[in-house]
Order: C-alpha cells, then sequence, then structure tokens
C-alpha cells in the first residue's frame, strides 16, 4: 500500500495545494466596522434627510385641492334600484351639487372611488384572459374566465372574466354653473388617463376592417349594457379593448379601496387654468350596484403633485422616522460617550494587575 | 456481490468441517466477502430517493408539490416548486453516488486480494471474496490474514507463528501464535488435505482476545483458544508461512464484527434546523388557519354579497369550504418561509468549505505528500463546536518511533547537547549527531547527539562499558545476519530494539544467541556470553534479568526495570549515586521520556548452583509453580549495584504537546483511548503534556471487579469534591460552563485532575449502572486516558459523552482499531499517509499529522461555524420578511392567497435575485484573521456553547424578518392605499419587491464583514440582475409571446419612473436597516468589552503565562512515577531458552559468528531429531526479515 502511494506520488510531482490567494482564504477583502464615527454621523445625516424630505413632502401634499362626494349616499334612491338586479334595463339618474369656494388650478382629475370592492382577490385578479385582450384569437375557455367566459349556448364572451364583467359604467357629467341659471358643461377629456404601455402594448383590438366585425361572434358579458366595440362611438382609437375606462377598469387595484382614473379636464376657455370658483353639479347614470356588498361610490376632483395626491402619509412617515433618527443619533452618542469612560478605566486596570 | 448481503438467523455455535465445503455450505456461514457500500446500480435510484424522501424538509416539499397541482388551491405555479426540488434531489444523488463508488472500490480492492487456498489437494490462488468457511489457506509473510483462521500449523518450529495486530487492535508489539500441537505436524500439503478435523466453537462475536472452541479429530477432542487463532486484520510476521482454518469469514470475522456501523452523520445545526424546520412548519400551519378562519369569515361576511362580482367556484358551496381551501393555498405561498433552497445552500457552503479544507497549504504535510481532505462534506460546521476530542495513541500522538534518548550511567547524565558555554542547547540544525563510522557493525539510522558517550566507551570507563555490556545481554531480542554485518533486529517491543541498537551503535553489538547463549560483539571483540537463566519480564514485577557467565567465568545477573521496583532492590551502599540518578530519573520522566534502570549483581558460583537448583525444582514443580518462582526471582534480584538509567523518547508526531495545549486553552477536553499499556500511555500523556506534575492528582483505576472500579470511581470523585469545597467553589461537572464565566473558568483551573482507567475496569465501569459514575468522575478531569482498550470500548467511550453530554465529540485514529470510535464520534479524523487505510476510509477528515487538528478546528471549524450561523440567520430572516408580506396582504384582500408579489418574483427571489450574496458571505466570510484564532483558541468557545445560533438567535432573526415584513407591506400600503397614483395592485407589487430586494441586500451588506471582490460582484450583481430581470420580465416583447404570463408589461417602467415609488422604497430601507444599526452598534459598543474581550485577552494572557511556568519547570524535579513502560510480553524469556523460536537456520547463521564450539547446535539436533518438520525445505528457506 505505502510503495503504490508513493509510486502516486513520484508520477503526480505533488499534490501540495496551489498557494493562490483565494484557496488559502487570503482574498483582499474589505473589512467595514461599525464604528462610532460612521455609525453616529449616518444616523444624522439621513434623520436630517428625512426630516427635509418629510416636510417637503407634507407641504406639497397640503398644496393638492380634493373635493369627494359619495353619491352613492346621496343618491339612496337609485343605489336601492340597483340592489334588485331584475331592475338592470331602469334607468336611474341622480346629481350631485357642491360649491368651490376658490380657483382650483393645475391638472384637475376627476376620479371614482370604490370602497370595499375587492379587486385584488385572487380569483378575481386571475379572471381575465390577456390574450384575448391583445386582440388574439384564443380559447378562452381554458382560461380563468369561468364563470364569465362562454354562454350557455357556446357564445364566447368579451371580454371575458369576472373583471371585465364588473366593470363600471356609471357615467359622470359635470356641469358649471356660470349664474345661478345657466349652466355649462365642463369639458372632460376621456382618453389619455392610462400608461401608454396598457392602451399600446397590452390591450389591442382584434383586426379587422371594422370593430364590429372584428367582435362578430362574441358577446358582451352579462353585466354590460353594450358590446364592446361600442364603449366608445366617438372615438375609433378609444372604443373595443383599447377604451380608456375599460384599460383602467382592468388595472386591478391592489386594496379593496381605490380610485380611478375617470376623466380629465380639458383645459379650454374658462377652465384653461383649472376650475374656477362657483357651484358644480356632477349628473350620474347610476348604473353601477354598489350596496349589496355594503360598499360605496364616490366621486372625486382632485389636483395632482409630484408626490402624489393628498395623501399625507408619505411625509408624515417621513418626518417621524427623520425625527426618530436623530433623537437615536442622540441617545447612541449618549451612551457611547459614557461608555467610553468605561472602557478605558477598564484597559487601565489591566496592566495593573 | 448479492450473496454478501445474505441475512442468517443468529447461530449457536458454529461448526466447520476442515476441506468440507459442502458439508459447510449447510450451514449458510457468510461469506468472505465485505460490503461497505450501500446501493448497486439498479438499486440506487430508489433506494436513494427513499432515504432523501426520509428527510423531513423533502417530504414537506413533496407535499406542497401535490398541493399546488390542485387547481382549487394553487396559489402558486408548480414551478416554484418543483424546481428547486429536483435540484437538490439531483444534488444530493450525485453526491451519495459518488461516496458510494468509493466504497464499492475499497470494497473490491479488499475483496479482490489474492490468497492461497488449498482445493483439491493443491493450493490455489484464490481471491479474498472467494474464501469460504473451512477451507485451509495458506500465509505468508507479511501478507495481512483473509478472514479468522484457526493456526493448523507453521513453518516456524512448534507450529509458533509471530503476527503484528496494529491494524486490529492498535498493539504494535508483535504476537506469538501456536497451532494446536496435534495439527502442528501437518506441515505439508498432502497431509493438509487429507484433514478432515471439525471444529465447534462459540459464534461470531466481536471479543478480540476470548476464543473458546474444541478440534475434534480422529475420535478426539482438543480444546482451542484465543492462541490457536489469527484474525482478520492481523499480518504475518517473521513466519516464512503457515497454515490456517477457516473459521469466521467477511462479516462474521472479529475485525469486522467490531467496526460500529456506519451511521449516518448529521451536525446539530441540521438538528437544530430541522427542529426549527418543524416549529416554522407549525408556525405555518397556524398562520393558515387564522387566514382560513379569516377567509371563512370574510367569505360569509362579504364575499357572500360579492358574488355578483365574483361567484364562488363551482366546487364551493359554503364559506366554511372555502376557508378550507384557503388553508392549503396559504400553506403553499407561505412555505416559502422555508425555502427549499437553504438545503441546497447549506450544502454548497459546506462544500467550500471542504475545498478549503483539501487546499489548505498549511494542513499539507510534505513528507508524506498528503494534504488534508475533508472526506465528509456535511460535517463542518461542526467542527468549530468540537468540546470532546478521543485520540488513539500509537501513530496518532507518536509516530511509534522508539528513539534512545537520554542515559544517565553511574551519576553522569548523557544526552543533552551542551552548548559552548555549558548549557543544555536545543537541537538546532547545526549540532551534528555522533559519528559512528568507526564502527561497521552500526546501525546507520540511529542517532545520537552527545559526543562525551562514545568518548566515554571509548576511554574504556568501565561503567559505561558495563552499562553497555547489560544493554547488549539483558533482553529477549533475536537477531538475524543475512550477510556479515547485515544485522537485523526482531524485537518484540520497539523500546526494546531502541535499546539493544543503542549498545550496537556504541560498540556492544548483540551479534546472535543460542538458547544457552549470547554472542556479543564488544568493541570489535566477539565474545559469547552462557546464558543461565532469563528471569522473565511480568507485570507485577516489571523487571527482567540475565544470568550469564562471563568467559572468564564470572556469574553475574543483569537486571533492568522499573525505577518504582528496581530502586528498593539495590544495595544500600550507594546510596549518592542512588540519589543523583534519582534526580536524573526524574529529569527524564518529567521530559516524558520512558525510564528504565539498570542494576546489576555478581553471584558466587555456589550461591548460584544452589539457587538453580531450587529453580529446577520450582519450575518442574506442579502446584504453586508461578508462586516459587516469582519467590526465586524475588529471592537473587536483591541488593543489585546501580549501573545508571536509560531514557527513551517514544517519538511524538511533531507539534503534539502543542496542540494539545492550544486545544486544552480552547477549552476542549481530550481523552486517550490507546490499546497500549497503562505505563506507556501515562507516559505519552505527560510528554504530551496532558498530564502535567502541576496537576493536583492523577486517579488510577485498574480495579478487576465492579466493586473496586465503583469504590476508586467514588474516592476519586470524593477528593475532588474535598478539594473544590476547600478552595471555596462548589464544585460542577454536568453543568456545563455558564457563558465564560470568569468565576467558572478559574475553578476549573483550580483543580486539575487527571484520570487513567484500565481496560478491564473501564468494561465494568462502561455498564449500565455505572457509566453515569464514570463519565461525572470522567468530565471533572482535566485529561483522561483509558488504556488497553478494544476497539469496542473505544465506541463505547464516545457513545457514553454522546449520550450524556450532549457536546460534539472528535475520534482521531489512524488504526482500523479506531474505525468504531471514528465511526461512532460526531466527526472522525483520520491519520493518512502511514501504513493502513481502514481509519482513513472511515474517517470525515483526514491528514496527516495530529498538529492539523489545531488548524481543522481553531481556523476552519470555527469559521464554517461562524458562516454557518450568520448564513442560517441571514436566510431564516431574508425569507420571513418576504413571505410574511403575504400574511398582511391576507387582511386586505379578502383572505384570497393572493400574493403580493409576480409569481416570477416568487421563484426567483431564493434562487437569483438572494441566494449568491448569502452564499458568498457563507464562504468567504471572516471575522477575525486565522492568525487570531490561534492566537487566542478562546475565541472557539462561542461555538462549543452554541451561540451563534440557537433557539434565541432564531427567534431574533425571525422577529426582525416580521418586523421588516410589516414596513415593507404597511408602508407601501400607506402610501398607495386610496392614492391617486399607482394604486393598482401590479404597481404595488413592483414597488414591494423592490424594497424587499434593497433591504436585504443592504441587510447582507451589513452581515458581510469580509467583502472580497466575490461578495462585492455578488451583492452589486444581485440587485443588477434584479432590475434587469424586472425589466426583461415587464418587456413588449415577452408580454407578446406569452400574454398570460407576463402580465406585468410595462409596470417596471411606468411604477419605477415615479418618484413617490422611491421614495417609499427608501423610506422602508431607512427604516428596515437604522434599528439593526443601532442595535449592532451598541451590542458592538456595551456588550463584547464588558464581557468577551477584555476577559478573553486577560484570561488568555493569564492561561499563556501559566503555560510558560510549567513549560519552565520541565527542567526541575518531577514526580516520583514509573516511567518504565515496556510494551514487554510475558513468556518470551521462556521461549527464548526452550530454543523453541529459533530456527534452524537463523542458528546456524549465527554459528559463524560464534565460532567457538557449538555442540550445543547438535544437542538441540538431537533434540528436534524426530520432528521432521524443522527439516522441511519450506521451514529451512530463510530469507532477511525486516523487522
Amino acid at each position: 500500500m505505502k510503495n503504490k502511494n508513493s509510486q502516486k506520488a513520484e508520477e503526480r510531482p505533488s499534490r501540495c495545494p496551489d498557494n493562490s490567494a483565494f484557496k488559502q482564504q487570503r482574498l483582499p477583502a474589505w473589512k467595514p466596522k461599525l464604528t462610532a464615527p460612521t455609525v453616529l454621523s449616518s444616523f444624522f445625516v439621513i434623520g436630517l434627510f428625512c426630516l427635509l424630505v418629510g416636510i417637503c413632502l407634507i407641504l406639497s401634499a397640503r398644496s393638492v385641492k380634493e373635493i369627494q362626494i359619495n353619491y352613492s349616499d346621496t343618491c339612496r334612491d337609485c343605489s336601492k334600484l340597483r340592489e334588485d338586479s331584475s331592475n338592470w334595463d331602469k334607468e336611474c339618474n341622480c346629481s350631485a351639487h357642491f360649491t368651490l369656494q376658490e380657483n382650483v388650478t393645475g391638472d384637475v382629475f376627476l376620479y371614482y372611488r370604490l370602497e370595499n370592492f375587492y379587486q385584488n382577490h385572487r380569483r378575481y385578479v386571475l379572471s381575465r384572459s390577456d390574450a384575448q385582450l391583445l386582440g388574439q384569437d384564443v380559447n378562452i375557455q381554458n382560461s380563468y374566465c369561468a364563470p364569465f367566459s362562454t354562454y350557455s349556448n357556446g357564445t364566447p364572451m368579451a371580454p371575458c372574466g369576472a373583471i371585465a364583467n364588473s366593470m363600471f359604467n356609471d357615467t359622470i357629467h359635470l356641469s358649471y354653473y356660470i349664474n345661478s341659471s345657466t349652466a355649462i358643461q365642463v369639458p372632460l377629456l376621456k382618453s389619455g388617463n392610462s400608461w401608454w404601455s396598457d392602451k399600446n402594448v397590452k390591450f389591442r383590438n382584434p383586426s379587422s376592417y371594422n370593430l364590429s366585425s372584428a367582435f362578430a361572434g362574441t358577446a358582451r358579458p352579462p353585466y354590460w349594457q353594450k358590446p364592446v366595440y361600442l364603449l366608445d362611438e366617438e372615438d375609433e382609437r378609444n372604443n373595443g379593448y383599447i377604451n380608456d375606462d375599460f384599460v383602467i377598469w382592468m388595472r386591478v387595484s391592489a386594496f379593496p379601496t381605490f380610485r380611478n382614473v375617470y376623466r380629465r379636464l380639458s383645459p379650454t376657455k374658462q377652465f384653461a387654468d383649472g376650475l374656477p370658483a362657483g357651484n358644480y353639479t356632477f349628473h350620474i347614470a347610476y348604473n353601477f350596484p354598489v350596496t349589496k356588498f355594503k360598499g360605496k361610490k364616490q366621486v372625486l376632483l382632485s389636483t395632482i403633485t409630484w408626490s402624489g395626491g393628498s395623501n399625507l402619509f408619505l411625509g408624515i412617515a417621513y418626518t417621524v422616522s427623520g425625527a426618530v433618527t436623530v433623537l437615536a443619533g442622540f441617545i447612541i452618542t449618549a451612551i457611547h460617550l459614557k461608555f467610553r469612560t468605561k472602557k478605558t478605566y477598564f484597559q487601565r486596570q489591566n496592566p495593573s494587575r | 456481490m448479492e450473496l454478501c448481503a445474505k441475512k442468517h438467523p443468529p447461530e449457536e455455535e458454529r461448526r466447520v468441517r476442515a476441506n468440507a465445503r459442502e458439508y459447510n455450505e449447510k450451514f449458510q456461514y457468510a461469506s468472505n466477502c465485505i460490503k461497505t457500500s450501500k446501493y448497486n446500480v439498479l438499486t440506487f435510484l430508489p433506494v436513494n430517493l427513499f432515504e432523501q424522501f426520509q428527510e423531513v424538509a423533502n417530504t414537506y416539499f413533496l407535499f406542497l408539490l401535490i398541493l399546488q397541482l390542485i387547481p382549487q388551491i394553487s396559489s402558486l405555479s408548480w414551478f416554484t416548486t418543483i424546481v428547486p426540488l429536483v435540484l437538490v434531489l439531483t444534488i444530493t444523488a450525485v453526491k451519495d453516488a459518488t461516496d458510494d463508488y468509493f466504497r464499492h472500490k475499497s470494497d473490491n480492492q479488499v475483496n479482490n486480494r489474492q490468497s492461497q487456498v488449498l482445493i483439491n489437494g493443491s493450493l490455489q490462488q484464490e481471491q479474498w471474496m472467494n474464501v469460504r468457511v473451512g477451507d485451509i489457506i495458506k500465509l505468508e509473510n507479511n501478507q495481512f490474514v483473509a478472514a479468522d483462521l484457526l493456526l493448523l500449523s507453521s513453518s516456524e518450529p512448534h507450529g509458533l507463528c509471530y503476527i503484528e495486530t496494529a491494524e486490529l487492535d492498535g498493539e504494535t508489539n508483535m504476537k506469538v501464535r501456536q497451532a494446536s500441537p496435534v495439527t502442528s505436524v501437518l506441515g505439508d500439503i498432502s497431509r493438509l488435505a487429507q484433514f478432515d478435523g471439525e471444529v465447534i466453537c462459540e459464534p461470531p462475536n466481536n471479543k478480540l482476545d476470548k476464543f473458546s472452541g474444541t478440534l475434534y479429530w480422529k475420535e478426539n477432542k482438543y480444546p482451542l483458544s484465543n492462541q490457536n487463532m489469527l484474525l482478520r486484520g492481523c499480518m504475518l510476521r517473521n513466519t516464512e508461512c503457515c497454515f490456517g482454518l477457516v473459521i469466521f469469514a467477511g462479516p462474521d470475522t472479529k475485525l469486522m464484527q467490531n467496526s460500529g456501523r456506519t451511521k449516518f452523520k448529521r451536525t446539530s445545526i441540521d438538528r437544530l434546523m430541522n427542529t426549527l424546520v418543524l416549529w416554522i412548519f407549525g408556525f405555518l400551519v397556524c398562520m393558515g388557519v387564522i387566514l382560513a378562519i379569516g377567509n371563512g369569515i370574510w367569505e360569509y361576511e362579504v364575499g357572500a354579497c360579492f358574488q355578483i362580482y365574483l361567484p364562488w367556484d363551482a366546487a364551493v358551496d359554503s364559506a366554511f369550504f372555502s376557508g378550507f381551501l384557503s388553508f392549503w393555498s396559504y400553506i403553499i405561498i407561505l412555505n416559502t418561509v422555508v425555502p427549499i433552497s437553504l438545503y441546497v445552500s447549506v450544502e454548497v457552503i459546506r462544500l467550500g468549505h471542504s475545498y478549503f479544507i483539501n487546499w489548505d497549504k498549511k494542513m499539507y504535510c510534505a513528507q508524506r505528500q498528503t494534504p488534508a481532505e475533508a472526506r465528509t462534506t456535511t460535517l463542518n460546521e461542526e467542527l468549530g463546536q468540537v468540546e470532546y476530542i478521543f485520540s488513539d495513541k500509537t501513530g496518532t500522538l507518536t509516530q511509534n518511533i522508539m528513539v534512545f534518548s537520554k542515559c544517565s550511567i553511574h551519576g553522569r547524565s548523557y544526552g543533552d547537547v551542551l552548548d559552548v558555554l555549558g548549557h543544555k542547547a536545543e537541537l538546532g540544525e547545526r549540532t551534528e549527531p555522533v559519528d559512528f563510522s568507526f564502527n561497521p557493525l552500526a546501525d546507520p539510522r540511529f542517532r545520537f547527539w552527545d559526543a562525551s558517550l562514545l568518548e566515554a566507551v571509548k576511554l574504556g570507563d568501565p561503567h559505561v562499558h558495563e552499562f553497555f555490556r547489560l544493554l547488549s545481554l539483558c533482553h529477549t531480542v533475536m537477531s538475524e545476519e543475512k550477510s556479515e554485518g547485515e544485522l537485523y533486529y526482531k524485537a518484540q517491543s520497539p523500546d526494546e530494539g531502541a535499546l539493544v541498537t543503542a549498545a550496537r551503535n556504541f560498540s556492544f553489538v548483540f551479534r546472535s544467541r543460542t538458547p544457552k547463549t549470547i554472542t556479543v560483539h564488544e568493541l570489535g571483540q566477539a565474545v559469547t556470553y552462557q546464558l543461565l537463566a532469563i528471569l522473565d519480564f511480568n507485570n507485577v514485577r516489571k523487571r527482567m534479568s540475565v544470568i550469564v557467565r562471563s568467559p572468564e567465568g564470572r556469574i553475574r545477573l543483569y537486571c533492568k526495570g522499573a525505577d518504582t521496583i528496581l530502586l528498593e532492590r539495590l544495595h544500600p551502599a550507594h546510596h549518592e549515586l542512588l540519589n543523583v540518578t534519582t534526580d536524573h530519573l526524574n529529569e527524564y520522566a518529567a521530559e516524558g521520556l520512558r525510564t528504565l534502570v539498570l542494576a546489576y549483581k555478581d553471584l558466587e558460583d555456589g550461591y548460584y548452583e544452589d539457587w538453580a537448583e531450587q529453580l529446577l525444582r520450582a519450575s518442574t514443580a506442579l502446584e504453586g509453580r508461578e508462586d516459587r518462582l516469582a519467590h526465586l526471582y524475588e529471592e537473587v534480584e536483591r541488593d543489585m549495584m546501580l549501573l545508571g538509567a536509560t531514557a527513551i523518547e517514544d517519538k511524538l508526531q511533531q507539534g503534539v504537546p502543542e496542540t494539545i495545549a492550544i486545544l486544552t486553552l480552547a477549552n476542549i477536553k481530550i481523552w486517550v483511548l490507546t490499546g497500549d499499556k497503562q505505563e506507556t500511555a501515562v507516559n505519552i500523556g505527560y510528554s504530551c503534556k496532558m498530564l502535567t506534575d502541576d496537576m493536583t492528582e492523577v486517579f488510577i483505576v485498574t480495579g478487576h471487579t465492579v466493586l473496586e472500579v465503583r469504590e476508586e470511581l467514588r474516592k476519586a470523585r470524593e477528593k475532588m469534591m474535598d478539594s473544590s469545597r476547600s478552595m471555596g467553589n462548589g464544585f460542577s461537572c454536568q453543568e456545563k460552563l455558564s457563558s465564560s464565566g470568569l468565576s467558572s473558568v478559574l475553578e476549573a483551573i483550580a483543580g486539575e485532575y487527571a484520570l487513567v482507567i484500565n481496560g478491564h475496569s473501564l468494561a465494568h465501569a462502561l455498564e449500565a449502572d455505572m457509566e453515569l459514575e464514570f463519565l461525572e468522575t470522567a468530565c471533572a478531569c482535566k485529561a483522561v486516558i483509558c488504556c488497553r482498550v478494544t476497539p469496542l470500548q473505544k465506541a463505547q467511550v464516545v457513545e457514553l459523552v454522546k449520550k450524556y453530554k450532549k457536546a460534539v465529540t472528535l475520534a482521531i485514529g489512524d488504526g482500523a482499531n479506531d474505525v468504531s470510535m471514528i465511526k461512532t464520534a460526531h466527526i472522525g479524523v483520520g491519520i493518512s499517509g502511514q501504513e493502513g487505510i481502514q481509519a482513513v476510509l472511515a474517517s470525515d477528515y483526514s491528514f496527516s499529522q495530529f498538529k492539523f487538528l489545531q488548524r481543522l478546528l481553531l481556523v476552519h471549524g470555527r469559521w464554517s461555524y461562524l458562516r454557518m450561523c450568520k448564513f442560517l440567520c441571514y436566510f431564516f430572516y431574508k425569507n420571513f420578511a418576504f413571505t410574511m408580506v403575504h400574511f398582511w396582504f391576507g387582511f386586505f384582500c379578502g383572505f384570497s392567497a393572493q400574493t403580493v408579489y409576480d409569481q416570477y418574483f416568487i421563484t426567483l427571489y431564493n434562487i437569483v435575485y438572494t441566494s449568491l450574496p448569502v452564499l458568498a458571505m457563507g464562504v468567504f466570510d471572516q471575522d477575525v484573521t486565522e492568525q487570531r484564532s490561534m492566537e487566542y483558541p478562546k475565541l472557539y468557545e462561542p461555538g462549543q456553547l452554541n451561540l451563534l445560533f440557537n433557539k434565541r438567535e432564531f427567534f431574533i432573526c425571525i422577529a426582525q424578518g416580521i418586523y421588516t415584513s410589516v414596513l415593507l407591506f404597511f408602508l407601501p400600503y400607506g402610501v398607495f392605499a386610496d392614492t391617486a397614483l399607482g394604486a393598482d395592485y401590479q404597481s404595488f407589487a413592483v414597488t414591494v419587491a423592490t424594497s424587499l430586494v434593497i433591504v436585504v441586500s443592504v441587510q447582507i451588506g451589513l452581515d458581510t464583514g469580509f467583502w472580497t471582490a466575490i461578495n462585492h460582484f455578488f451583492i452589486w450583481g444581485s440587485l443588477a440582475v434584479y432590475f434587469a430581470i424586472l425589466f426583461a420580465m415587464h418587456s413588449n416583447g415577452l408580454f407578446q409571446m406569452f400574454p398570460n404570463q407576463f402580465r406585468f408589461v410595462g409596470n417596471a417602467q411606468n411604477t419605477l419612473a415615479q418618484p413617490t415609488v422611491w421614495l417609499t422604497i427608501t423610506l422602508t430601507t431607512v427604516v428596515c436597516i437604522m434599528p439593526v444599526v443601532a442595535f449592532r452598534f451598541l451590542k458592538l459598543d456595551l456588550k463584547p468589552e464588558l464581557s468577551d474581550t477584555v476577559r478573553y485577552t486577560q484570561l488568555v494572557r493569564k492561561k499563556q503565562r501559566a503555560q510558560h511556568r510549567y513549560l519552565r519547570r520541565v527542567g526541575r524535579a518531577g514526580s516520583r512515577r514509573s516511567g518504565y513502560a515496556f510494551s514487554h510480553q510475558e513468556g518470551f524469556g521462556e521461549l527464548i531458552m526452550s530454543g523453541k523460536n529459533m530456527r534452524l537456520s537463523s542458528l546456524a547463521l549465527s554459528s559463524f559468528a560464534t565460532r567457538s564450539g557449538s555442540s550445543w547446535i547438535e544437542t538441540l539436533r538431537k533434540k528436534k531429531g524426530g520432528d521432521s518438520n524443522a527439516n522441511s525445505p519450506s521451514g529451512g528457506a530463510d530469507k532477511p526479515l525486516k523487522v
């Protein structure tokens, strides 16, 4: 055995491991340490930065003007009517008044807001066919659209799925009272409110010489009043799957309370700088039932800033964490200074032993 | 191969008939094929998979996979689980397969060894595996014994044969076996072929030194004992050839019966991890239940009303059932708290650490050209937690080379090298060994450094001459001389060989012996002494003497023996000399040398005649022969004249004392388990500084009965209790040292005790009712030495400590006798590069020098442990942070098991985004440099105390993970809920995922203490890869190809373009990380200075000072302990005197040296006339046998 080994050793000149830094675990390395100067300075710098950002955020959120009207309460009659699904074909109109004390300048957006509507439910989120929405001819029966995929006679729904089926279908108009008696329609833009990528990549109409033929052989979802190719009869580029309202609705929200952009103020004439102060009325065609699942509907007018809307949360969170960080910085400094005297005491004692 | 695996019912007795294969086949005895491998080609896949799925974790993931295939439940795609699972199973299977391949190879190698089997009257070459019980096989010199054999006959006279049992029991001295007289005459093959005796004996067992059986042959019964047996694993030495009957084969052999079963070793972290995984699973079920109840309530309260928009699934008919399904869905989503990548990563890290061990240049032995090898890749971090080391002695601590190192002759000590000023000098490179070239018979390998001794010889100092004359006469060494001047000594113990060799080089050359004479070349002149008597060695006498008549006719008794015994028997006249010699002896003993005292006595002719007559009468007496002989010996070995003392160095392996000192400082307890004699073992204990003269007491347990042993243990404990009480400290053995408290360390120092226990006593001490007592006593001692232990006892001791101490044990050894211990201990280390590879094959780590152990433990082990702990902490943290977000989200999405993240993110998070930085940390991290680790052995303690990763640390990590998950979810929630911007689900998912990746990356940056280029690359790379993949997954191209799979199209660009999202991410990072920084800084600032660092440096310095003290003290007087440590065996004197062991040929050879009348040869010839064997050609052929 021994002989064999030594022979082997002779054949292979050396079994000695390489003397490389990697193999000998001697790679040059940066060994960061949590030293007092770096830690303390980072605390103060980060704390002050957070405070600053927080204050900016609060100021910016404060500048946002917002009007919110809960019309599922205001239009109680319509709400009642919609609770009974057999009344689906009865029209119900409703209006809500509000007064602006001062001008609202800047970009003004009109939102609808839903409460307690679980767009983020797993089965709801899944219930769509992106291939269908891309205009591809697909067998939607294999998708997650069920039970909103085909009618019992086999006609496929276009678009399929629970999301599409439950699309928000109230129509909201805003009128402005120039004086106490005359009201004019506030011009609102219905397209250009969605992401470019959604409108141009994610949603495509099936190709055909016209839209209605493209959707031939399909039927509208059960809760819809009109087929998909009639969503916007005025604007060809806002019809079918690429209808802005539809696109926005299909981007499901993260939480059960959410707001979606409905319209955007068209800056023309007296509305060039925003909404002037005065009296306004929302004219709402109430179609979308919410009370049945204890939901609420609001209509919202709001400006936006770089930091988003009127939400103060981020600003406050920044301010608080900035303050706490700075405070922690002071506390740690105090502890550190107090302790350092202790350490030297120990060190002095050591050699004397 | 398949035959090997056959199972047999336990046998009650074994019947073996020689040369009768058909007869023996009836009993279906195991064949001689051994099998240590686990799989073959066909069974590999099923068996291996079965084994792997016995792992809790693997079954769990399989179960998850099945769940995911149910569409109603599946909240995640199946590929999120199957990809990692298959990866894990494959990696493990490949590893198992390679391991088993090597086992097959070594099995084959052993099974295919050749042996000569007597079949149908002729010798045939057969492979070992084809040897059957009942076969007669022929063994030649230096061959391994293939199976347990009954020695039938040998080439040597009287059916003697010599074996070396080092592989079997670790004893290095040669042993004699003798064939039963009836069979020893069966010299030639034809007679052996007709032999049809039947052996009835005990069934296979593991007792190495017991055998009882009966040989039935020709209607006669002959008793058989262990003296007739050659066991597998032994090697035939100094014997031309011999024949044996196979009694036990393969797995039934005592060697195999003694090697414990191969067990799959797990580290304590593995076990802890499995426990934690179970806990996490429990936690998972709790979360699942909470969310399921939530789901039930939600579906009942809200979901039922919401059915117009979102009807229930067809199969779901009630909120309760929906809740039930949602439970399983949540189990699937939340399973990432224990990601399967944990197991892969752990294996990868361990593999990396193993490579570092293999690559370590500082553990490479240049002499033997053997690098260290991590043979098991799964135990590395356990190396950082070792508390007990069980070491073999021979070949591990010592090199098994005996060197004549010093001597004291007539009150003068020789052997120290003195420098110019007359001070003792260390052996440097410049010192030249003494030149023995003047002596043609000198052994060229012998080295001695003190030239004054040779001068004394040359000057003709009578004391020195007498000293070496004694050494050349008083021994039982056999000599062999092939050609003039080429002398080989066959010593049954290496010590004796060393002494005779020393005498040889100093011109007192033992040349040859006959039963009645000894021929010595004294200063170039052949002198033949008449050998009158050998007063043989035994354990009680601890000495041996010869009585010789010089050519001048003077009768002199030469005696050498243990100082304790001999010093009492000296003539009182030499008081002064005795004192000086005693001083020298103490000095030698303190250096750990094995000492012998030499003395002589002149005998009057008349006195001797009387005595010899009495001896003759006594030796033929029927009753009380032993006692009478002993009495006679006592009588003559009295009033002797002191000649001097010898000191033999049992050469330690390099750096053994230093290693032991450092390991002791690291709070590792070292136990020596050796098959060797007590004196030898104790001596080595002293020379490697395990035992020191500073020790309060060394308890020696040698009781032969249960009661004696119990009593001795009790006394030892009482003594320790008493002394610690008197020191004012409570005595604590069982409790672990509380976290490095100063007082407990002092307490341990206060009483330094050692325990030496003998094989028989150990057998009693290991019985169920005494084992705890033994353990308590032993653990209270600083050092424990168990001598004369069998391989199985070694394993039992290890098992005992494992069982009660819950400590990590490491066994280190080099021989086959250590295999069971190596297999039993948590970690087995084999010393490689020497003869015999069984230990290495059974070991988990192997290297060629004991001293590498300190590097393996203190550097590699410590780092491995540290890295593994840091890795685990971070890993659990990152997965809790990752997964718990789903839990919080559950409360906002109707408990519908909606995931927060994209499913690709979930799949890739553990495999891609966060795996490499933590792996890099787990492989490369270093807290202190290797030099510091060696300098401050106390740094090893956290591992032993399990401080870096335990249940508490785990909960801290979990808490941190949960804290992070809360912030990760609720900060974006606060920002996103009910705002105009990006409030959609996909943007939220991207924001949370990005925050998560950034937070855990910053956290790993904080955890990484050693940023090599690789760490930089992995950490920055992971972030870059995250964004790259994010943008790729959200790109138009992929969406257009698979619109239903990549739904997040355009999300990355849109979401990450918003300043609010970035502000949210920044805030989340700051809020998650700053508390950790603050906490770590405060801990670093407050804790270590108070407890660890200061104490470390203080204690280490203190201990080092103490250590220096006793190292310096070495020169001073030691205790009066006997260094007599021959691995002698009784009975050799008798053999020599009877001439039994002298082959005619060698006798003839020696005659030319004797020259003078060889009448004794004639008498011997006459005496052996009837014995035809002795003259048979095979017996006569002579080859030089090197010892």
